[in-house]
C-alpha cells in the first residue's frame, strides 16, 4: 500500500481507466474505496495485462468480496473495458436512482412532505392527510387497536411515503420502547465475574505479582452469556396487511436494538429485508423496503416461501442456534402444499420456532385450515400478535428457554378442541 | 494442529499464473485459471486468500497442496463457535509460572519487578496456531489455514484483523510479536454467515465454484486412478446433471470422488439404475434429496446422459 510512484506501476491512461472502472463499480453498488484502486494497480502490475481473462480475474480478486457481486462485476467489466462511455449511458438508463438530480428530487419530495406536516401539526387525526387523498378518510387512531386502522392498505402497491407522521409517531413511540429480552445462552467464552465457577489464571497471576508474588488472590470468571440469533419471517399478504406495517416497525425497533437479527418478508415470494431495517431512520428503511418488496397484500404461498428460506437462507442465518419467529395467519393460497415438510425442516434447523398468529386473539379461533393444521404440529409455541400489548407479551415467550417438543403444539389443539366441546 | 515438514523437494513461490497452475497440479490439484490468478496474486503480494464456496469443492485442499508442494509447514486453525485467544493464539503456562513464583519465594529473591518480567516472558508462553504461524521457523514461513471461518463468531473475526493485515500479534504482558516472514494465509468459509467486509478487504477473494465437466473428469482420473474411462464419464455427467436439479444439498467434488471410489470398490464397470440406487447415499446427504432422485428419476437422468455420451462419441 506504500508509495505507488516509486514503483514501475502501470501509469497514465491505464491507471486512470482502472480508477474510472472502480468508480463505475462503486456507482453500481459495490463497496469500493480508494485503497482498492491502489491494490488493483499493484495486482495488475504483478500479473501483467497480456490477457483479458487474466485482467478480469485479477480485478475480480481485488474488487469482489461477495458471491452476489459477481454478476454486477461481470456486467461492469464487459461493458467498461469495451467502451467506457457505454457505461455512462447504461448507468443513466438502468439506474436512475444513482443520478444526483433524481435523488435530490426524491429527497425534496420527502422533505417537503415532512416540512408540510411540521407546519400542519394542528391537523386532527381522522382528517385527510394530503390533497390527493382527501376522499379517503383516515380512520380513528386508537392505541388499543393500533393494528386495525388503515383502510389504505388494500392498495396493491404500498406507498410508505403516504404514511402520516402522526400515525407513525404515536405507534413508533410505543414500539421504540419495546426491548426484546431474548433468553441468553451460555457461550464458550469467559468473562470476569466475582463469583464465577472457574479461576481466571491469567488475571490471578498478574494480580498476585502486584503484591510481589507473596499471596495469591484468586480471580474468578464464568461463561459469558449471549442471546442467540433471531430470525423473523413475516407474512405481508392481503389477509395480514392490517398488521404488517406495525410488524415492520417492530422488526425495525429490534433490528436496531440487537445484532444478529435477520428479517424476511413473504407473500408470494420471500424477500430478505435485514439490510434495509438497519437504517436508523425508519422512514428511509420503510421507503427502501417499499421499493424492494413487490408482493404486498397479495396471496400467500407459505409452503413455497418456506422452501425458499430453507434452501437459500437457512444455512446462512440459522447457524449458532437461532430462534425463529414466524408471523402469519396460516391462510395459504396454495392449499398448504408442501407446507408440512418445510415446517418440519425449519423446526428441526432452529433452536426454537415460535408462531405468532394475529387470528389467535379471537376466542373461538382454532387452527383448522389445512395450512394452520400443518404448521401447528411443528412449532414450539403459538402466540397472538395483534396489538402493542401482545408485542410486549412476546417478552414472556422469548425470555425463557422454553421446552422444545417434537410434536409441536399438537397438544394445544387437543386441549382447545376439548375445551370447546365442553 | 501442525504437521511435520514434508520430505519432498520444496519448490519456490511461482512467478506467473501458469507457474501457479503447474505448482498445484504437481500436488494433484486441478485448478482453473481464475483460481490460479487469485492464488498467484495472494502469493506474490503476500496477502491472505479468502476462499468461499459450497462444502466439498476443495477449498481446504488448496492449503494442504500448497504446503506440500512448497515444502512449508501447514498450520491449521479449525474455527468453531467460541474460539478464544487461549486456544487460537497463545496461552500462558500457568503451572510453570506458579512454580517460578514459589521458587523465587523459596530462594528469597522475590524482587517484584524482575519477577514480573521473568514470569511473563517468552519461555512461559505456549504458542497456539496463529502465533506458531508468525514465529520464525525452518523451511520458510508456514502455510496458515484458517478453516471455516464462518463457524466462529464476530469477536474472533475482529481479532484476526491485526494478524492478517500486519502479521503481528500483540500480547499485553509481552509486547508485539511481528512475523519475520509473512505466512501464506488461506481462509475458507462455507458462507453459513457473511464475513465482515473489513476482513474481506484485507484478502483476495475467490468464490470456488463446482468444477466444469472436463475439470471434474481430470480430478477423478488423478485422484481415483483405477476407474474406467467409460464409468468416469458417466459419473461426471451424472453429477453435473444432478447439480442442475433443485436439491437441498448439491453434491460437491468430494462427493463425486467418494462415489467414484465406492463404485470402484464395488468393481462396477458401468452405471446402472440399480447401482445408482444402492450407492446414492455417498452422493446425496439428505434423505429428501435421495428420495427424490432414487428410482425413476435416477433412471431418467442415466438414460439422458447415456444418450448424450453416445452422441458425443458419434460426433467425434
Amino acid at each position: 500500500m506504500d508509495d505507488l510512484g516509486d514503483r514501475d506501476a502501470p501509469r497514465g491512461r491505464f491507471a486512470a481507466n482502472v480508477m474510472q472502472f472502480a468508480r463505475a463499480l462503486r456507482a453500481a453498488g459495490l463497496p469500493i474505496g480508494p485503497g482498492h484502486v491502489l491494490e488493483a494497480l499493484r495486482a495488475i502490475e504483478t500479473v501483467g495485462i497480456d490477457s483479458r481473462t487474466d485482467l478480469y480475474w485479477t480485478l475480480h480478486a481485488v474488487f469482489v468480496t461477495r458471491r452476489d457481486q459477481r454478476d454486477l462485476f461481470n456486467q461492469c467489466f464487459h461493458v467498461f473495458w469495451r467502451d467506457p462511455k457505454i457505461l455512462d449511458r447504461l448507468m443513466s438508463m438502468m439506474m436512475p436512482e444513482m443520478e444526483g438530480s433524481e435523488q435530490d428530487r426524491e429527497n425534496q419530495e420527502s422533505v417537503n412532505r415532512r416540512v408540510a406536516e411540521a407546519f400542519a401539526h394542528e391537523r386532527q387525526p381522522g382528517k385527510g392527510e394530503g390533497d390527493s387523498e382527501e376522499d379517503i378518510p383516515e380512520p380513528e387512531y386508537e392505541l388499543d387497536a393500533v393494528m386495525t386502522y388503515s383502510a389504505k392498505e388494500i392498495l396493491q402497491e404500498k406507498d410508505f411515503e403516504q404514511m402520516s407522521g402522526e400515525e407513525l409517531r404515536l405507534a413508533r413511540n410505543q414500539i421504540k420502547r419495546l426491548r426484546l429480552p431474548i433468553m441468553e445462552v451460555t457461550t464458550r467464552r469467559f468473562a470476569p465475574h466475582p463469583h464465577g465457577q472457574r479461576i481466571d489464571m491469567r488475571a490471578t497471576l498478574r494480580r498476585s505479582l502486584r503484591g510481589g508474588g507473596g499471596a495469591i488472590d484468586l480471580v474468578r470468571k464464568r461463561q459469558r452469556r449471549r442471546h442467540p440469533p433471531l430470525v423473523i419471517l413475516s407474512d405481508i399478504s392481503g389477509s395480514m396487511s392490517r398488521y404488517s406495517r406495525m410488524l415492520l416497525l417492530f422488526m425495525h425497533a429490534i433490528t436496531s436494538d440487537r445484532d444478529r437479527v435477520h428479517s424476511f418478508l413473504f407473500g408470494t415470494h420471500l424477500t430478505n429485508v435485514t439490510r434495509y431495517l438497519r437504517y436508523r431512520d425508519i422512514d428511509l428503511a420503510m421507503e427502501k423496503i417499499g421499493q424492494l418488496v413487490t408482493d404486498w397484500s397479495g396471496g400467500t404461498r407459505i409452503g413455497h416461501c418456506l422452501e425458499t428460506f430453507n434452501r437459500d437462507w437457512s444455512r446462512r442465518v440459522l447457524g449458532q442456534g437461532a430462534m425463529v419467529l414466524l408471523i402469519t395467519d396460516g391462510l395459504d393460497r396454495d392449499g398448504a402444499e408442501g407446507l408440512e415438510a418445510e415446517m418440519e425442516r425449519l423446526h428441526k434447523s432452529c433452536r426454537r420456532l415460535i408462531w405468532l398468529n394475529p387470528l389467535l386473539r379471537y376466542d373461538g379461533y382454532e387452527p383448522i385450515s389445512t395450512g394452520a393444521k400443518a404448521m401447528v404440529r411443528h412449532v414450539d409455541d403459538f402466540r397472538t400478535i395483534h396489538n402493542l400489548a401482545s408485542l410486549e407479551d412476546l417478552t414472556d415467550v422469548l425470555s425463557h428457554q422454553g421446552r422444545r417438543t417434537v410434536d409441536g403444539m399438537s397438544a394445544w389443539i387437543e386441549s382447545s378442541t376439548m375445551g370447546a366441546a365442553a | 494442529m501442525t504437521q511435520p515438514i514434508p520430505s519432498s523437494t520444496p519448490s519456490s513461490i511461482p512467478s506467473s499464473i501458469e507457474g501457479t497452475r503447474e505448482l498445484l497440479s504437481s500436488g494433484d490439484y486441478v485448478a482453473d485459471r481464475p483460481l490460479c490468478t487469485s492464488l498467484y496474486l495472494a502469493l506474490s503480494l503476500g496477502r491472505p486468500l479468502f476462499l468461499e464456496g459450497e462444502a466439498g469443492v476443495g477449498k481446504t485442499e488448496i492449503a494442504k497442496v500448497l504446503a506440500e508442494t512448497l515444502g512449508r509447514r501447514l498450520v491449521r486453525l479449525q474455527c468453531y463457535e467460541g474460539l478464544d485467544i487461549a486456544s487460537a493464539v497463545y496461552e500462558w503456562n500457568y503451572q510453570r509460572q506458579m512454580m517460578e513464583i514459589r521458587l523465587a519465594e523459596a530462594t528469597g529473591e522475590a524482587n517484584r519487578d524482575s519477577l514480573a518480567a521473568d514470569i511473563f516472558s517468552r519461555q512461559f508462553l505456549i504458542s497456539r496456531p496463529l502465533l506458531q504461524a508468525i514465529e520464525l521457523q525452518d523451511g520458510g514461513a508456514p502455510v496458515l489455514l484458517i478453516d471455516e471461518l464462518d463457524r466462529t463468531d464476530e469477536p474472533f473475526e475482529a481479532y484476526l484483523l491485526e494478524v492478517l493485515s500486519d502479521f503481528q500479534i500483540t500480547i499485553p504482558e509481552l509486547g508485539t510479536i511481528k512475523a519475520a516472514e509473512a505466512p501464506i494465509v488461506i481462509i475458507t468459509s462455507n458462507r453459513t454467515r457473511e464475513i465482515h467486509d473489513a476482513l474481506k478487504r484485507r484478502c483476495f477473494y475467490h468464490w470456488v465454484d463446482y468444477p466444469a465437466a472436463a475439470r471434474e473428469l481430470e480430478i477423478i482420473r488423478l485422484k481415483v486412478p483405477g476407474v474406467e474411462d467409460r464409468l468416469s464419464n458417466q459419473i461426471v455427467a451424472f453429477v453435473q446433471r444432478l447439480r442442475n436439479e433443485d436439491l437441498f444439498k448439491l453434491p460437491g467434488v468430494a462427493e463425486t470422488l467418494d462415489w467414484a471410489r465406492a463404485l470402484n470398490t464395488l468393481d462396477c464397470l458401468e452405471l446402472t439404475p440399480e447401482v445408482i440406487n444402492d450407492t446414492l447415499g455417498t452422493l446425496l446427504k439428505y434423505q429428501d434429496d435421495i428420495a427424490r432422485i432414487q428410482g425413476s428419476e435416477a433412471a431418467k437422468i442415466l438414460a439422458g446422459i447415456n444418450e448424450k455420451i453416445r452422441m458425443e462419441a458419434l460426433a467425434s
